[in-house]
This record gives structure tokens, sequence and C-alpha cells, in this order.
């Protein structure tokens, strides 16, 4: 295979998704407006440090915006019926699988970009390493994105049952992340954070941003590397089935 | 030199087989229309020959290329109109267009020309900027057309591309497809509509329950299946049954004013006629004889199914 061809694949089935999906003021609105909700919620009559807050609310934004709207491309484009035209396009579902994150990352970084930019304005907040924040930008979209793909991959062509099923999955994590409860002052219950792939993300910002992540910046950034590469197979092999099945 | 090739095609859905061991060579600027009765496996050969389903055996090649193995390669080769399958609704016509334009390396410049011709060919350059949403069926259609067409590829996949469009949209449907193949494009159509593929292809293949039961030109189909004639008359004077039963034919009916003689062979029975209405001294108002329509031969094919 040429991988010009597959490169442009990628980059044309992003450009589609970035349009018809994410440019869109809804979205945009929504991305902002729940995890700024969510920090409030939990951050007023706390009397939480700000500044040592701020990393596990970016690491939540972060999240949130880069795997909120993936979900919902597939079974949507399959209920419009666009995924046959897509499919029929000089595309691989390699491609269109990395063209869903491809869109999903780069709008959760934009999205989390935004928001860090108006805090470290507004609060002088610190940056402890500068090259650490942004892979920690960039593998956290990636691999947040992967995960928004991999909800979208079962066979459903239902919005709504995707949306559920999503929440049933990416709410409890940010429970159980370090983000309203640091790592170090969870105790025997650390265990339940390390099994998700958010804490790490949360560590590098940590790390990052003020320099207190638990775990050396290597391990979170290969823990988020594995999910990757976990989140992009599983997302194919269970396309790749769906397909093989005519759904 | 065959541009769309398929090899042993086959494909189950778990226990059911719907493509059974199917080969078609489609040569160098043919167009190839795909008939079978609901069911048959139509869509699901042109979703293996396009590279949307793999198939469980066999290979299938587009102008050579594996399209197994070189997917991106062998779909650049190919416009493709699926049968369910629209457009983003989200954008508008043009977007549409300009956007499949890049799969195939088009540079900024020849998408830009290539969209404004097919858009004023097919009659859409004032509804260029609308939201496709806003558009009814056949304008949909016709924005699938112009996306399959606008790298002018050299094979053309339709997926039964008339079924529910008014006769103005169905027109330039076929049009469209004439004159793309006109330009160099091999064309491979599935359609209900077998008065459509007689009109417009030079190569029918025929699948029942998964397997491919006949393969050639529309008349050498038809030729096929010519089997019982018959010759239809009528008569300004009233004829009795025996008369006619006696020229040979194995069955006659009245259809209003005029007689059907059932035959194997229309020739005698005309001359039969003819000597008949010279001794009787009858006068013919009318005299024809069938001809076998591809229709029949399909019905024949498929047992009716």
């Amino acid at each position: 295979m040429d991988p010009r061809l597959f490169v442009r694949s990628v980059l044309l089935v992003a450009e589609k998704n970035m349009r018809i999906y994410y440019y869109k003021g809804a979205v945009v609105i929504f991305g902002l407006l729940f995890p700024f909700l969510m920090f409030l919620t939990f951050f007023i009559g706390r009397n939480l440090d700000l500044v040592l807050f701020f990393p596990a609310f970016l690491g939540m934004m972060l999240f949130f915006s880069s795997s909120s709207t993936g979900p919902l491309i597939t079974p949507w484009e399959k209920r419009e019926k666009t995924y046959e035209r897509l499919l029929s396009l000089p595309v691989t579902l390699e491609s269109i699988i990395l063209g869903d994150i491809l869109a999903g990352a780069l709008f959760g970084i934009v999205i989390t970009t935004i928001v860090w930019s108006a805090g470290t304005l507004l609060l002088h907040l610190p940056l402890a390493h500068p090259l650490l924040f942004a892979v920690a930008l960039v593998l956290g979209g990636f691999a947040f994105a992967a995960l928004g793909t991999l909800l979208s991959s079962p066979a459903m062509s239902n919005p709504s049952n995707v949306m559920m099923v999503s929440n049933l999955i990416r709410l409890p994590l940010i429970f159980v992340s370090g983000i309203f409860i640091p790592l170090t002052q969870l105790g025997s219950w650390r265990w339940t954070n390390e099994l998700s792939p958010l804490t790490y993300l949360v560590d590098l910002f940590n790390g990052a941003i003020t320099n207190t992540g638990v775990y050396p910046a290597v391990v979170d950034i290969f823990v988020l590397g594995v999910v990757i590469v976990a989140f992009v197979e599983a997302a194919k092999l269970i396309q790749q089935y769906n397909l093989s099945k005519g759904i | 030199m065959a541009i769309i090739e398929a090899d042993h095609l086959s494909k189950s859905f778990d226990s059911f087989l719907a493509v059974d061991d199917v080969s078609i060579a489609v040569k160098d600027g043919e167009i190839c229309g795909f008939l079978g009765p609901n069911g048959a496996g139509k869509t699901t050969t042109i979703r293996m020959l396009t590279g949307v389903l793999t198939p469980d055996t066999g290979a299938a090649r587009i102008c050579g290329i594996d399209i197994g193995r070189h997917p991106l390669e062998a779909k650049r080769m190919m416009g493709i109109i699926p049968e369910n399958g629209t457009v983003y609704s989200d954008l508008t016509a043009e977007q549409n267009i300009l956007w499949t334009a890049k799969f195939y390396g088009m540079d900024s410049a020849s998408r830009k020309k290539r969209a404004d011709e097919i858009l004023a060919y097919l009659g859409l350059t004032e509804r260029k900027d609308d939201i496709v949403r806003t558009f009814s069926k056949g304008m949909r259609q016709r924005i699938s057309i112009a996306c399959a067409i606008v790298p002018s590829p050299p094979v053309l996949f339709l997926d039964e591309p008339t079924g529910g469009l008014d006769v103005f949209s169905r027109r330039l449907v076929l049009d469209t497809i004439r004159r793309m193949n006109d330009e160099g494009s091999t064309v491979f159509l599935t359609t209900h509509n077998i008065e459509e593929a007689n009109e417009l292809c030079t190569v029918i293949s025929v699948i029942n329950k998964g397997k491919l039961v006949a393969t050639g030109s529309p008349e050498r189909l038809k030729k096929t299946f010519d089997t019982a004639k018959y010759v239809e008359v009528a008569f300004e004077q009233p004829v009795t049954r025996e008369l006619l039963e006696a020229g040979g034919a194995f069955r006659v009916e009245s259809h209003g004013d005029k007689w059907r003689l059932y035959t194997d062979d229309a020739d005698p029975a005309v001359k039969y006629l003819a000597a008949l209405a010279e001794r009787q001294h009858l006068k013919i108002i009318s005299v024809a004889t069938s001809t076998p329509t591809l229709e029949e031969a399909f019905v024949q094919l498929t047992g009716g199914a």
C-alpha cells in the first residue's frame, strides 16, 4: 500500500469529521462547558489548591473533549447511510479509524490548549516542563480519541444507545483517576486508579505543570502509548468483524 | 483485456451462503448489467468487487490490481454509487464533490473545474452552495453520481442507480452512464429494471441464489430462451378455431378480435395463415410475430424467483 495514499485518506477522513461533527457551536460549547461544570461541582467549597488541582482539571478536559464526539460518528454514519459511501472511497478501515481518532484528538488538544492558555493567563499557573506538557497533550488527545472510536465500534446504529454506553464507561473513570482525590491520598485504594488510563494522563500533567507527578514520566508515556495501540487494535478488530458480517 | 475480474468469489453470512463461487470478467469499455431477484447476491458481489466487503474465498481485481492486497490503489480506479450510500447531508453539493475529488489526488484547480462541469451537466449549478439536506431524493442521487464520476474513473460501479427515481432523474442517470462509457469508463451496474439493462448493457450476467446462472449479450440471452413464440392475427371475417389449429400450432387462443397461434417456428405459421386467407377469401387486418424478451429469459433463468 502506498503510504502517501494512506496518509491522504486519513487526513481526508479527519477533515470530513472536523467539518461535519466538530465545527459546530454546540459541540464546542459542550466540550468546554461539561468539564467546567464538573470542575465547579467538585472544586467549590472544598478549599482545594487551584494550582495543584488545575493539571487534573486539564486531564479531565482533554479526556472529555477528545472522547465525546468520536463514539457517535460511526453509528451516526451507519444510520444516515453515509458509512457505505465512505467505505467505497479510496480508504481502508484503518484509515477511517485513524481519521476518526485524529479529528477527536485535534479537537481535544485545541479545546484543552484554549483552557490551559486562559488558566495560565488568569491564574498565573506555572509550567515546569513545557515539552512534557506537549507530549501529555498529544498522547492524551490520541489515547482518549481512540477510546471514543473504540466505543463507536460495536454494531449500534442508534446514537442515543451509544451515548448511554459511552457515558457508562467514561463517567466512572473520572472518579478513579486521581482527579478529585490526589493519588498520594488514596492509600489502599490506589490500585483502582492504576487501572484507569486517565490516571497516567493526570499524572503526566501534574509532572509537566507543577512537577508533582507520582510515577516517572516515562511510565505515564509508556502506559498512554500502550493504551493508544490497544484501543486502535480493539476498534479495528470489532469493526472488521462487523464488516465481515455486513453490519 | 478484463478490467473487472472476479475470481471464484464466495461469501457467507453465518450459515447463509450469499455468493457462491462467482467468476466474472468484464472487458474494457463494456457496460455489464448484473441482474438477479431480491436476495440473489447482487449487492454482496458488488461490495466484494469494490472492496467494501472481504470475500471468504476468491479474489477481485480492478484494472489488474488485486483489491484485497492493494485496496487504495484499486479503489482509485473506480467511482461507485452504492445502493444505500447517500452523500453527506451537512455538506453542500459542491463540498461533497470537492472532498471526494481530493481522495483521487486531483489538484485544486482541476477539482474545481471538474466539479463545475459536472454540476452544470447535472443541472445543479444554482444549488451548488446549498446544504444537501435540503435536496430531494433525485437531486441527492445526482450528487451521488457527481461524486462517483468526478475523478473520471476507468471503472464505474452502480448499485441500483435508478431505484425510486422520477422519470427525469432516471433519464439523467442513464444518459450519464452512456456518457461515461463513451468517455472510456467500463461500467458495472446492478438493476431490477430489465428493460433498462436491455437498453443499456452490452453484456449481462444473471445471478440467482448466490450462483451465476448466465452471462452473455442481451440478444444472446434472449436467443437462448427463444422457445415458445406466437403469431397474432386478426381477420376481417369470423374464423373458426379448427381452421387455425389445422396449421400446426400447438395452442390457439382467442384474444378479443385477434387469434394467437403458439408455435415453435413462426415462419410456417405465417405462411399457413397467408394461404388460408387466400383459400378462404379472408382479409387479414393485422399479423405480428412475438419476439422473446429479456424479461422472459430472466424469469426462466431465475425460475421465477
